[in-house]
């Protein structure tokens, strides 16, 4: 089994054998980043280049470290620092950075499809590190890594979703990955943060969050994006904390032995209960552990090998 | 046609790995910060086993670690495809060991070349031993091995295969010759 794509660009075109050969090899270098000299030879001479249009502090070093520790050159590119705020095209872009020979491009992006551009029209690795509100694959992986390492297994388990799904690239990936690792997806959220037909991907759909994390072996909960009180789809942040927050009442619900999770960055008092977002059940942490290892495991398979 | 022909049966294995041991303990003149670390897959398992052997003569265990060397080989560049990747696990310090690397079969001497590169990521070993069950030759390194089970004279093209119970069940060493 090896991974055979130039690309990593959602979770919906990975196999169940894709996804179990990234989360082994991800387990894998678990062990590299607990060692005293922190890094492996393996990415010697590549490079890689991480152009994060989009504001991101935790994926983007968390790419910067997995490539230092498996030896590539890492470069990162932000919007505000890039030739775009001089109008330049990201087609236009992207043609000069290939001119440049890295061998992977990271792209988080605002607009849904742009890492797919990108795929097409350059012959380097590209890996969506988030685009819009299409997919988050790499988050995707590390929290069905998080879930494998704590639970043993993924199928069968009964995975809650809360929060704003329709706006939501993590839940999208989530979805997409735990159905078909077959995990059991429920989401809630208030009705204007639920898509139409999103039961058509497989999931069960609720709209109070006692209802969606009742039996829950896994309460995935997403940040709210304050931004969007302006656009009327919630009334107000209190409200949306008093009906749809994870609180040490409702958390009662889920199994005994629950897990919490958040993709960060978390607001404390919104969606997640400060002393559940530091509860015993919260794994928030070690999700960010496991994200390093996921990319790791990614950049080593997508690299290397002439073709 | 190709035959598998057995050049070493479980006894053999057994007796090869016990005198392994003892010379260890002789040359080492004991298990005073003795280490043991046996390459993913083959060599892992003969690490176990040197170990118990090991502890029934001194009577005191020593410390083992489990080594892949994926991240370290010297063709990830060339070869197109990605080998799977194990696990490393060496949960003490090499700082001033005696590390003794086990590996199952010597051959080109590439992968002993990327457990040394990887051992000294973990640590300044005082100085690492190899021990091997098989020496068949061919080296493309200046490597030796200090401890060896056979000395298996082969030709570059027959295939030499460890078999060892905790893997495929059964204790045997073989060598498919074309005829």
């Amino acid at each position: 089994m090896r991974l055979t794509k130039k690309d990593l660009l959602g979770i919906k075109d990975l196999t169940v054998d894709e996804i179990n050969l990234i989360l082994d090899t991800a387990e894998s270098f678990i062990e590299v980043s607990t060692r005293e000299i922190k890094k492996v030879p393996t990415l010697r001479g590549k490079t890689i280049i991480n152009l994060f249009m989009e504001p991101s502090t935790r994926t983007r070093t968390s790419f910067e470290i997995a490539g230092k520790r498996l030896s590539a050159d890492t470069i990162n590119i932000s919007a505000s620092t890039s030739s775009v705020v001089k109008g330049e095209t990201l087609i236009d872009m992207a043609r000069n950075l290939e001119a440049m020979n890295p061998d992977v491009i990271v792209i988080r992006h605002s607009a849904s499809g742009a890492p797919h551009l990108l795929a097409k029209l350059l012959r380097q690795s590209i890996i969506n590190a988030g685009d819009g509100a299409h997919e988050h694959p790499t988050q995707a992986l590390l929290d069905m890594m998080t879930i494998r390492t704590k639970k043993g297994r993924i199928a069968g388990l009964k995975v809650s979703i809360v929060g704003d799904i329709a706006h939501s690239r993590v839940a999208r990936s989530n979805i997409y990955g735990l159905t078909r690792m077959g995990a059991q997806v429920t989401v809630a959220g208030p009705a204007t943060m639920l898509p139409r037909f999103i039961e058509r991907m497989g999931v069960t759909v609720h709209h109070r969050i006692e209802d969606a994390i009742r039996g829950a072996d896994i309460v995935m909960m997403l940040r709210i994006q304050t931004e969007r009180e302006q656009q009327n789809i919630f009334p107000s942040l209190r409200e949306y904390a008093k009906y749809f927050g994870l609180n040490r009442k409702n958390i009662r619900l889920a199994k005994d032995d629950v897990l919490v999770m958040h993709p960060g960055p978390i607001n404390r008092g919104i969606e997640i209960a400060p002393d559940i977002a530091d509860g015993p059940a919260s794994v928030i942490l070690e999700q960010v552990t496991n994200g390093v290892a996921v990319r790791m495991a990614l950049l080593y398979l997508l690299t290397g090998g002439r073709t | 046609m190709s035959v598998n022909k057995v050049v070493m049966d479980a006894d053999g294995i057994d007796r090869s790995l016990t005198r392994i041991a003892y010379e260890l303990l002789e040359k080492n003149k004991g298990i005073e910060d003795m280490v043991l670390v046996g390459i993913q897959t083959g060599g892992v398992f003969l690490a176990e086993r040197l170990k118990k052997k090991i502890s029934r003569i001194e009577g005191v265990e020593i410390p083992m670690g489990i080594l892949d060397i994926t991240l370290y080989r010297d063709d990830l560049r060339t070869s197109n495809k990605k080998p799977r990747l194990g696990k490393t696990d060496i949960p003490f310090s090499l700082d001033d060991k005696k590390v003794v690397l086990i590996d199952d079969v010597l051959f080109t001497g590439r992968t002993i070349r990327a457990a040394m590169d990887a051992l000294i990521d973990f640590g300044r070993p005082k100085l690492i031993q190899l021990a091997v069950l098989i020496d068949r030759g061919h080296r493309e390194l200046p490597i030796r091995a200090d401890f060896v089970g056979k000395n298996l004279p082969s030709s570059l093209w027959e295939a030499v295969t460890v078999n060892l119970k905790e893997k495929s069940g059964r204790d045997e060493v073989t060598i498919e010759e074309n005829v």
